[in-house]
């Protein structure tokens, strides 16, 4: 028994952030803390942040972040100084800088081109009427094929 | 002996898939019913010889048969049963053989039931579903066959990863390969349509059904990985947007956007190339899922079975059914009709919406995951894309679309009455302000966003039951009427309400759990305890249990409000001593909609010197919905698929018609 408690033990720390000898005793620090730690990738993990992660380095950037904050540094800051000690991998959220402006800008090109060229089409194309409509009869026709009582 | 027969009925398997591929493309091209038939018992032929070596495996699974390196290597003499069975489907080779048997069985499907479909249709589609069915099982068969023995044998196994010991993932993959796979017929009907060059109303009632079903198993299979992820990993996060997940997401999105297309198509005759573009790409996407999560391009979470060469296998294969899929829709599409001229403003028109919406989505979310790879290759620099990047770019899209879901189904076809529409939806806008102005009201503007989402939530579920009551004119007729016609209503109107309705009870739980979730932790000895969201909880006892192949800390805590029990639950930290790992179990405590959500964490020593335990512990407000949401959605797919409409073969609703 004792030896299982000893391996137990040696698997490590199984609290993340929320962990009370880590906290911050002010609350707006902690809070500012626990923000910036949804931002940063715990480096060594497979796609977690720091604020999930249980693993030791999570934990030792918890610790840095925590301490930076309550030393009075802003977010911006202390993202840099985390971006210059392990490069732009650690921040989950990507800078917008040129290298990364095909990553933000592509969905709102995508939307705004699809959605004009549904506009122009749509322009071009008058809408049907006259001999296109359907005739109260067909509407009947059709609202008796498929089910559904006539809009 | 069954390893050896295993592997003798998936070369089998291979070689009556080459037979189908053949057969039925050669009755396509002589139009000859022999060969049509030969096909289809090939088809059938290679899901029987697949499902043999499926239970071959699954033999050797129960049976603990070490001498096969599968079962060596993920099972355990010691593992429950469901688990062992589960451990079938636990490894890369096990569920590729899962993928096969889900890709013929969707090929003998439609060799037996779809037997009103014209000939050259099912041949094509046959043919096609062969070819896909050859290139997967000779992936199986010469790179990863399961079957393979071992020498010396091991008399114990290196058992299944505990995390994967657990109920809702034993079902996860069997829903998600009927899900994935089930879109390589889909894939197949639009190869089959672009042959034949004909997309019509008739087509697009033929794929619906399988689109629908493949869709409803997609839906539930990622509901109960998230669900998983809820409860196994210990702190409460349900979606991570890893690499794997988005890999599962793309062809659900996909797939969404192509429901909704071929509404369109079979309805009105409209939008049939982009429909059939729809129906290569969900599977196009399922290919490239598959190949993200095995090859190890991507560091994830759950990627299991990461192997270079089989990925470029893989990547291969995406490359050559995608590539052909494709190219003969660039040949072919240009020719197709579009019939159906609509109005910007009509049921056409909110469908097209929602598929641009889904489809800028689908890209963003491809875009995000496969980003980092690119410019990695490209630059050299490391970037991660994470939580934040789809947060600001994929949910602003997907509310976009969800403000502009509740007119859809109430516009007419052709030309709707855009102002009527919005009258009758008064009541229900009305609702959504309310509730996120006394949201807001009740917190303050850091909420803003959060309030914003529960009102797009009231949004969506008042507009589905505004749907309803339009449809049987309540209030507008007497209530007889209004009765007489909900009983009337098919079954295909209530699946959209229930789709609609559950993904309004989605977004109600996603918005409210994100936005007031509470946690707290606290190192308690037994006795002592803390309070969290008005509950009151105190740490029993704790001790240590043996399970069947774990040992076990396990507390009891007591959850109480005012005085009076609430519940009691039983946490536990578990160690597998086969793999060496540790888990948690957490206590789970059900408050209406919302969980108390009870982790108990490692020995420590409390502020008053004596020996405790860490207890952690969230209050997780309306988490229900966000389960209870998608898997409304999925049995709306079912409800949905029993419509008279759908059983009915399109041939006989023809002669009903005249």
């Amino acid at each position: 028994m004792r030896r299982f408690l000893l391996i137990l033990g040696a698997i490590g720390c199984l609290a993340a952030a929320s962990d009370p000898t880590e906290r911050l005793p002010d609350p707006a620090q902690e809070a500012r803390a626990r923000a910036l730690f949804q931002q940063i990738r715990c480096v060594v993990c497979q796609n977690e942040s720091i604020d999930d992660s249980e693993a030791e380095i999570a934990q030792d950037l918890r610790r840095v972040v925590r301490e930076e904050v309550a030393a009075g540094r802003s977010d911006q800051q202390i993202r840099d100084d985390l971006v210059g000690r392990y490069g732009e991998f650690v921040l989950l959220k990507p800078t917008f800088s040129a290298a990364n402006a095909v990553l933000w800008l592509t969905p709102l090109l995508l939307l705004l081109g699809a959605g004009g060229w549904l506009l122009w089409r749509a322009h071009r194309s008058p809408a049907p009427i006259g001999a296109d409509a359907l005739t109260p009869e067909e509407e009947a026709r059709l609202a008796a094929l498929t089910d559904d009582p006539p809009a | 002996m069954t390893a050896e027969l295993g592997a003798f009925a998936l070369a089998l398997a291979l070689a009556l898939s080459i037979a189908q591929a053949a057969l039925s493309a050669a009755a396509r091209v002589r139009r000859s019913r022999v060969f049509a038939r030969a096909g289809e018992g090939a088809a059938l032929g290679a899901f029987l010889c697949v499902l043999a070596a499926f239970v071959c495996l699954l033999i050797a699974f129960v049976g603990s048969d070490f001498s096969v390196a599968n079962v060596a290597n993920n099972s355990h003499t010691l593992k429950p049963m469901l688990y062992k069975v589960a451990g079938v489907w636990g490894s890369h080779e096990g569920s590729l053989l899962l993928w096969c048997l889900c890709l013929t069985g969707f090929g003998a499907a439609v060799a037996i039931a779809a037997r009103a479909l014209p000939m050259g249709l099912k041949s094509v589609t046959l043919a096609s579903q062969g070819l896909l069915g050859v290139m997967f099982l000779a992936f199986a068969v010469f790179t990863s066959n399961p079957f393979l023995r071992m020498n010396p044998v091991p008399l114990e196994g290196r058992s299944l990863n505990p995390l994967l010991q657990d109920p809702a993932l034993a079902f996860h993959p069997p829903l998600l390969y009927g899900g994935y796979v089930g879109f390589s017929l889909v894939f197949s009907f639009a190869v089959a349509a672009l042959v034949e060059g004909r997309v019509d109303a008739a087509w697009a009632r033929w794929v619906r059904p399988w689109t629908l079903a493949a869709w409803s198993m997609l839906t539930l299979g990622i509901t109960l990985g998230a669900f998983w992820a809820y409860y196994e990993l210990g702190w409460g996060g349900w979606w991570f947007w890893d690499p794997v997940e988005n890999a599962s997401f793309m062809p659900w999105l996909a797939a969404t956007a192509l429901l909704h297309s071929a509404i369109v198509t079979e309805r009105r005759g409209a939008l049939p190339s982009w429909t059939v573009f729809l129906a290569l790409l969900a599977f196009t996407f399922s290919m490239l899922g598959a190949f993200l999560v095995r090859s190890g391009v991507l560091t994830s979470v759950h990627a299991f079975a990461v192997d270079p060469e089989r990925g470029v296998m893989l990547l291969g294969i995406t490359g050559a059914a995608a590539g052909a899929g494709f190219a003969l829709f660039a040949w072919r599409a240009p020719t197709m009709a579009s019939g159906g001229l609509f109005a910007p403003v009509s049921r056409e028109g909110t469908l097209v919406l929602n598929n641009l919406f889904l489809a800028v989505a689908a890209a963003t979310v491809l875009l995000g995951t496969l980003y980092p790879l690119m410019l990695e290759a490209a630059t050299g620099d490391a970037i991660s894309v994470g939580p934040p990047y789809f947060n600001l770019t994929f949910t602003p899209l997907m509310a976009a679309a969800m403000l502009i879901l509740p007119a859809g189904p109430l516009l007419a076809w052709k030309r709707g009455d855009l102002k009527g529409v919005l009258q009758r939806l008064t009541w229900a806008a009305a609702l959504a302000i309310l509730a996120a102005l006394v949201t807001l009201g009740l917190n303050d503007f850091r909420k803003a966003w959060g309030a914003a989402g529960v009102g797009l939530g009231f949004w969506l579920v008042a507009g589905a039951l505004a749907e309803v009551a339009e449809r049987v004119r309540l209030f507008r007729a007497p209530a007889v009427e209004s009765w007489r016609r909900l009983k009337g209503l098919p079954r295909g109107a209530w699946g959209t309400t229930l789709g609609h309705l559950g993904l309004g009870l989605f977004v109600l739980g996603a918005c409210v759990e994100t936005g007031w979730k509470l946690e707290t932790a606290h190192v308690v000895a037994p006795g002592q305890g803390f309070a969290i969201a008005g509950y009151d909880l105190v740490l029993q006892r704790a001790g240590v249990v043996d399970g069947p192949n774990y040992l076990a800390e396990r507390g009891v805590v007591t959850a109480s409000r005012d005085g009076r029990l609430a519940c009691t639950v039983q946490p536990e930290r578990r160690f597998f001593p086969a793999g060496r790992q540790t888990t948690t179990e957490v206590g789970l405590c059900f408050r209406g909609l919302s969980d108390l959500y009870i982790v108990f964490g490692e020995r420590r020593t409390t502020a008053d010197g004596r020996p405790g335990w860490l207890l952690r512990a969230y209050w997780n407000p309306w988490a229900r919905l966000i389960f209870l949401g998608p898997a409304i959605m999925a049995l709306a797919g079912l409800v949905s698929l029993s419509d008279r409409r759908l059983r009915l073969a399109p041939g006989k609703r023809k002669e009903l018609s005249a």
